[in-house]
């Protein structure tokens, strides 16, 4: 194939979306299928290899590089875009579904990108799109979430874009390819991608954003914007060592903070940093085997979680209910929801026979063939904590638990069939990892179902279940939100501010009263002099002017004479 | 999952029959079941020898009998623990950031 022909499989759906509006239904379901089949064709398409060199400036731009990452990252995309579509066609609004598509297709953009420059331009596009993903739920909820989310994403924008001109400047080139953060150009362009991973301190606009947009919106925003981070730092910083440490506070975080959620869909937004968590620790690990695990994981981790929301998002719309304290006994109502939500349950807490049991194995294990025992034992203790906080904990608190008295029916079919064909995804890729093994970036010499894996799987699952249900007392759930680091912009800041407002506002008052008493005395004083008792107002006896004009001749007099 | 949920029985006596797992008379059971399949899950320790994943660093505890039932259930009492304590300092209203 020639060069010419080359172009970035993400414009299909980014130009493609600005065609839905224009559609009428039936050709919309057509856009919302088609579209993703024929990225999908167009990823496996190109062949490997930097495809079309454009000039820019002094620079070259690679806008089509097609590498191993890039098309596994590009397939689940399109997935998921597919499936997303599925699920959203008639609920959406058609500003959802546009947005859903451009941000769907820049994220592709980005995972075939090899320049800064390209990613950054698909990153930034990215940004906007997901931000009117969450718009487009129209509540004043939405919009101020929005809102926060976009200045994040600007300000992680900001700093991506320096780091890029920084290191342009440092190295004359533009080509987005490995890195080490050693310099100050790299550590910026680091910390940008950070900022999109979830990675602290900045981790709190998932969990505030991402639940406020429709059922579908939550869906689409799950699986772009971390997971295209995590395809960034796996290709631009694998085996940076500061990535452990980070990648394991993610984790963590997102099992305590959705440990004290109680809105089901925050539960799993909070349960999104912490898989990316994982991602992120194993690409510090940086070993083939961790780099395989942590793209693997992206891969069955955008299905399952986007098969989680979708379930809890038929909740949502079905019951108008997003709180656990006010949902419970839906199984009894919505058994196909409710089986749907526990295979996307068991697949993220890695049960056997699931996606996720032949994906996050494969990180763990990195952990132990390079002799990191307490990354092992922490990522061990992290795995019976996804059972607790989502394995479990969404299940149960949405369709079991107390009886709530609500009997909402099924969703609508096209939220059925969406949701059954991830659930398939999640147990067919559990079942038979190999073709996912095949794609992935490095070849794979690991086996995940051995009988001493399979049984001490099992056994740290049904224990943290155990677990789960000796201390459900302790987990009652309160109608409560948890502070977390953007109170230093939704509280701390706003306070400064107002504070700052106050009092420079006093200080204006008293410049103005002083300035308004100076211009008083002026007018006094004028009046004083010009007004009708002024001096100077009086008018002058005919007598004194004659005085005047003899004592000035006199003087003029003794002048001339001396 | 140690909760089966089946559909829901006819009962004779109410208008809306309550579902037999929110019967209180099921709730021993389910414990029982619950405990059954935990020791079912401890059955294989008696003839599956766990690899150590460090040999290397002289740890053999993951290869212990019952090393990851016990290590399960005690990371999760103590996470669920530590976001007890957590909460005390982070949780507030859920109008605290409205205006």
């Amino acid at each position: 194939m020639t060069t010419d022909l080359a172009f970035p499989p993400g414009l299909i759906l980014v130009l493609g979306a600005v065609l839905i509006p224009f559609a009428a239904e039936r050709q919309r379901l057509l856009l919302l299928l088609g579209l993703p089949l024929l990225t999908l064709a167009a990823v496996w398409w190109l062949p490997n290899g930097s495809l079309l060199q454009l000039g820019f400036l002094d620079y070259t731009l690679e806008p089509v590089k097609s590498t191993a990452e890039g098309r596994l990252f590009a397939t689940v995309f399109s997935i998921m875009a597919l499936a997303g579509g599925l699920y959203a066609h008639r609920q959406a609004s058609t500003l959802e579904l546009t947005a859903a598509f451009i941000y769907a297709g820049s994220a592709i953009g980005v995972t075939f990108a090899g320049d800064l420059l390209t990613l950054f331009v698909f990153w930034e596009l990215m940004a906007f799109g997901s931000t009117v993903v969450i718009w487009s739920a129209g509540s004043v909820g939405a919009q101020r979430a929005g809102l926060r989310y976009l200045l994040v994403h600007l300000l992680g924008g900001v700093i991506l874009m320096v780091g890029i001109v920084a290191q342009v400047a440092a190295t004359g080139s533009l080509a987005f390819t490995v890195m080490t953060p050693d310099s100050l150009a790299t550590a910026l362009i680091l910390i940008g991608f950070l900022v999109n991973a979830g990675a602290p301190p900045l981790s709190a606009w998932i969990a505030d954003a991402y639940p406020e947009a429709t059922p579908s919106g939550t869906v689409f925003l799950s699986a772009f914007t971390t997971k295209t981070a995590v395809f960034a730092l796996l290709v631009g910083f694998p085996g940076a060592e500061i990535l452990v440490p980070i990648g394991l506070y993610m984790v963590f975080y997102g099992i305590i903070y959705a440990l004290l959620e109680n809105d089901m869909r925050r539960i799993l937004a909070y349960s999104i940093v912490n898989q990316v968590g994982f991602m992120v620790a194993a690409i510090g690990i940086g070993t083939p085997m961790a780099l395989n695990g942590a793209a693997a994981h992206a891969f069955a981790h955008i299905i399952y979680k986007a098969l989680l929301l979708m379930s809890a998002g038929s909740v949502l719309m079905m019951t108008g209910k997003r709180k656990c304290t006010d949902l419970g006994g839906l199984f009894q109502s919505m058994p196909q929801t409710a089986i749907n939500g526990i295979v996307g349950a068991l697949a993220i807490s890695a049960f056997p026979f699931t996606s996720g049991f032949v994906t996050k194995s494969l990180e763990t294990q990195a952990a132990a063939n390079e002799g990191m025992l307490l990354v092992w034992l922490l990522l061990l203790a992290a795995s019976a904590g996804v059972f607790l906080h989502a394995g479990i904990k969404f299940p149960w608190f949405v369709f079991f638990q107390k009886d709530s008295g609500l009997r909402p029916p099924e969703p609508p079919a096209n939220l059925r069939y969406a949701m059954w064909s991830f659930s398939f995804l999640c147990l067919a890729l559990g079942v038979y990892p190999a073709p996912l093994y095949a794609i992935l970036p490095y070849p794979v010499d690991y086996q995940p179902y051995t009988v001493d894996h399979l049984v001490s799987q099992f056994q740290i699952l049904l224990f943290a279940g155990f677990a789960f249900f000796v201390m459900l007392k302790q987990m009652r759930r309160t109608l409560t939100i948890s502070l977390d680091f953007d109170w230093f912009y939704r509280k701390f800041l706003k306070a400064i501010g107002n504070e700052f407002t106050g009092l420079t506002s006093a200080a204006r008052d008293e410049k103005e009263e002083q300035a308004l008493a100076g211009v008083w005395r002026l007018v006094d004083k004028l009046y004083q002099h010009h007004g009708p008792q002024g001096m100077l107002a009086r008018s002058w006896p005919t007598g004194s002017m004659v005085i005047w004009v003899a004592a000035l001749l006199g003087l003029s007099l003794l002048l001339y004479y001396i | 999952m140690e909760t089966p949920h089946k559909q829901t029985q006819p009962d004779a006596a109410g208008k809306r029959p309550k579902h037999w797992l929110y019967r209180s008379e099921n709730l021993p059971k389910l414990w029982m079941l619950q405990i059954l399949v935990l020791a079912l899950a401890l059955v294989p320790e008696f003839f599956v020898h766990h690899h150590p994943h460090f040999e290397h660093e002289a740890f053999t505890l993951d290869a212990s009998f019952g090393f990851y039932a016990w290590y399960g259930f005690l990371a999760c009492a103590g996470m669920v623990a530590l976001a007890k304590i957590l909460g005390i300092f982070l949780k507030r209203e859920e109008s605290y950031y409205d205006d």
